[in-house]
């Protein structure tokens, strides 16, 4: 089993950050053949292709662009999310660190498209490194005339900018980067109106993550129907080379790209060496800490395409694999990352910003031993409040990881009940 | 008086043209932190001045500087470590790293050391999952730790302080 490299394909290439370097290995290639179709065939091909988001929300990126609002006698905007904060994911930083001018080449297919002349990069704060590439990169393409007042010679002027963030995970979400670019704290929006009607300064805004817009080369270069036919799983509506962040207790975790349809038994045995230590696998969170885990059977019975992820009752989300061995104490894990929520939660609704903290202080008891009977009834009625009440998916969220955990693990919690709360109950 | 350098000031007004005309609002976050670089932190001082560089009430400005946690509000250490612990850093002995530093260092998270050099701090996902356990030192990675090579860090940055 080996790994399909699209995007990484030239992440080894030694200075491959460099523009000289990534012109040798064919980087801006697709500028020869860009301009011959018009921007509207562009959008059509990138439909066909199948390609669907790799943020987080898997929404068919050919199809959004095609919702972008005409004739409103303002500009269009490309806002790219480099935000990547999704406990478990660091391939973006990657795809930034070491392919940057995959991601221009991307931009620049990308806003010719969509009719966009402006594009923005929103950088998550910490990712100083990634956002010093980045902007170098921008540099050296601007000094070679593939950015500026035209473009490799075109009548198609493009200016990048790059925005850094400044430690807020909410702003990963689309509305709230927006809100956040806008110079507000970033906090979610109503949603219609969406970012392709009215997104940033109210035009109309396509938002696409970096593993998303670095693909588009690939597709522009390539066509349609070779990225339609990477796809191991006949039902998947997903197809693509896909990466995933590995980590947690593999023997050896990294990022790698696989093809949609990969089963999680290859991923997790073949390309990361199995689990570490001889130990046996016990969970596998597949989409970032955002989405349920799952347990060894049924993660074993899952493959990578999106379909096969829904089906196990879980999401793709961003492709973060986390991995935990049967040393790992469930309860802990989800204490840990209600307290992430409880961290990032921006504090516009109710459920959010009352329920993660209460869920974390649950949750404690349950890590600690103290758990009084009723903790765990209290513990389900506050997920479900979130779940149900809140603002944006991020409260949605927290509360999936706390289901996911009960619905498979229900009995480790149940075990941290305190001896003295279940005699008093009548256990 | 200004407390931000003529080049600083400069530099807030050139970032402000990066956005369209009319929206130099979204100026405040890149002005915060060429302020930041500047100052240190940002004190309600600093903040005013962002604010009439950038022609918005300071009291939007100050709203801002609290609702993301890289601008800080208060004095901190020369260096300032970031720790890991959220899950995939948890699951690979993230808290054994903390509980290193803070025993090295003699401070708990949030503090800093009498001697001004380091600020400690414990911290969500940091974008290295698959590198785990991580950390920061002014925002530069250290990946892949152990308690041995956090040792052989603080030692170097110690040692940085006594060169200069
Ligand atoms: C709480 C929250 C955090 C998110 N964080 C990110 C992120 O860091 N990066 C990202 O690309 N998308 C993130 N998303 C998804 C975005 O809202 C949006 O769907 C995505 O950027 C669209 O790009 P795509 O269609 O290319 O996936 C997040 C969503 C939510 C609700
Ligand atoms: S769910 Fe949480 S993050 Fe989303 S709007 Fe409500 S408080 Fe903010």
């Amino acid at each position: 089993m080996a790994e399909r490299k699209v995007l990484l394909e030239r992440y080894d290439v030694p200075n491959i950050w460099e523009l000289d370097v990534y012109r040798r290995h064919g980087g801006y290639a697709t500028l020869d053949g860009l301009f011959a179709k018009s921007p509207t065939d562009w959008v059509e091909e990138v439909k066909a292709s199948g390609l669907c988001g790799r943020g987080g929300a898997g929404f068919p990126t050919g199809v959004k662009w095609s919702f972008l609002a005409k004739g409103t006698g303002k500009p269009t905007y490309l806002v790219v999310n480099a935000d990547e904060s999704e406990p478990g994911t660091c391939h973006d930083r990657r795809l930034l660190e070491r392919l940057p001018h995959q991601l221009i080449e991307g931009i620049i297919n990308t806003c010719y498209a969509i009719d966009a002349h402006e594009a923005y990069v929103y950088i998550r704060g910490e990712y100083l490194e990634p956002y010093q590439r980045l902007v170098q990169a921008i540099r050296e393409a601007e000094a070679a005339g593939l950015l500026g007042k035209t473009v490799a010679g075109q009548d198609f002027p493009l200016r990048i900018v790059v925005h850094r963030g400044a430690g807020a995970y909410i702003c990963g979400e689309e509305t709230a980067l927006l809100s956040s670019q806008e110079g507000d704290k970033g906090q979610p929006r109503q949603k219609p109106p969406f970012p392709a009607v009215a997104g940033l300064y109210a035009a109309p805004t396509i938002v696409n993550n970096v593993q998303t817009i670095s693909t588009i080369p690939h597709i522009v270069r390539h066509g349609a129907a070779w990225f339609a036919g990477i796809n191991l799983a006949p039902e998947s509506k997903s197809p693509g080379p896909r990466i995933l962040s590995v980590s947690g207790h593999v023997q050896r975790p990294g990022i790698y790209e696989v093809e949609t349809g990969t089963p999680f038994e290859e991923l997790l045995y073949g390309l990361c060496g199995g689990i570490r230590g001889g130990h046996d696998l016990k969970s596998v969170i597949p989409g970032g800490s955002s989405m349920p885990m799952l347990p060894k059977d049924v993660i074993l019975q899952t493959d990578t395409s999106f379909e096969s992820i829904r089906k196990a009752g879980s999401q793709p989300g961003s492709g973060a694999v986390i991995v935990m061995d049967e040393t790992t104490d469930i309860p802990t894990v989800v204490w840990r990352i209600s307290r992430f929520y409880a961290h990032e939660s921006c504090g516009k609704c109710t459920p959010c910003r009352e329920g993660n903290p209460w869920s974390v202080k649950l949750l404690r008891r349950f890590v600690d031993g103290t758990a009084r009977a009723e903790d765990l009834r209290i513990l389900v009625e506050v997920a479900e409040a979130m779940e149900k009440n809140s603002f944006c998916p991020l409260g949605i969220a927290a509360a999936w990881a706390t289901q996911g955990a009960l619905k498979h693990f229900r009995h480790e919690f149940e075990a941290r009940i305190s001896h003295a709360s279940a005699i008093a109950a009548g256990d | 008086m200004p407390v931000l350098s003529d080049a600083t000031r400069a530099s807030i007004r050139e970032a402000a043209g990066q956005y369209p005309p009319g929206r130099q609002k979204s100026a405040v976050m890149p002005a915060l932190y060429l302020a930041q670089d500047d100052a240190g932190h940002l004190n309600p001082e600093v903040l005013r001045e962002v604010a009439e560089l950038l022609r918005l009430a300071p009291v939007h400005v100050a709203a801002v500087a609290t609702f993301y946690t890289m601008f800080e509000k208060a004095p901190h250490g020369k260096h300032i470590i970031d720790v890991c612990t959220c899950v995939s850093c948890q699951l690979l002995g993230g808290y054994d790293i903390l509980a290193h530093l803070e025993r090295r260092l003699g401070i708990k998270p949030g503090e800093t050391t009498p001697d001004g050099r380091f600020t400690l701090r414990e911290q969500e996902c940091l974008g290295s999952c698959a590198s785990a356990p991580v950390l920061q030192v002014g925002y530069r990675f250290h990946e892949e730790l152990t308690t041995v090579k956090v040792d052989a860090l603080i030692d170097e940055l110690l040692q940085e302080g006594a060169d200069g």
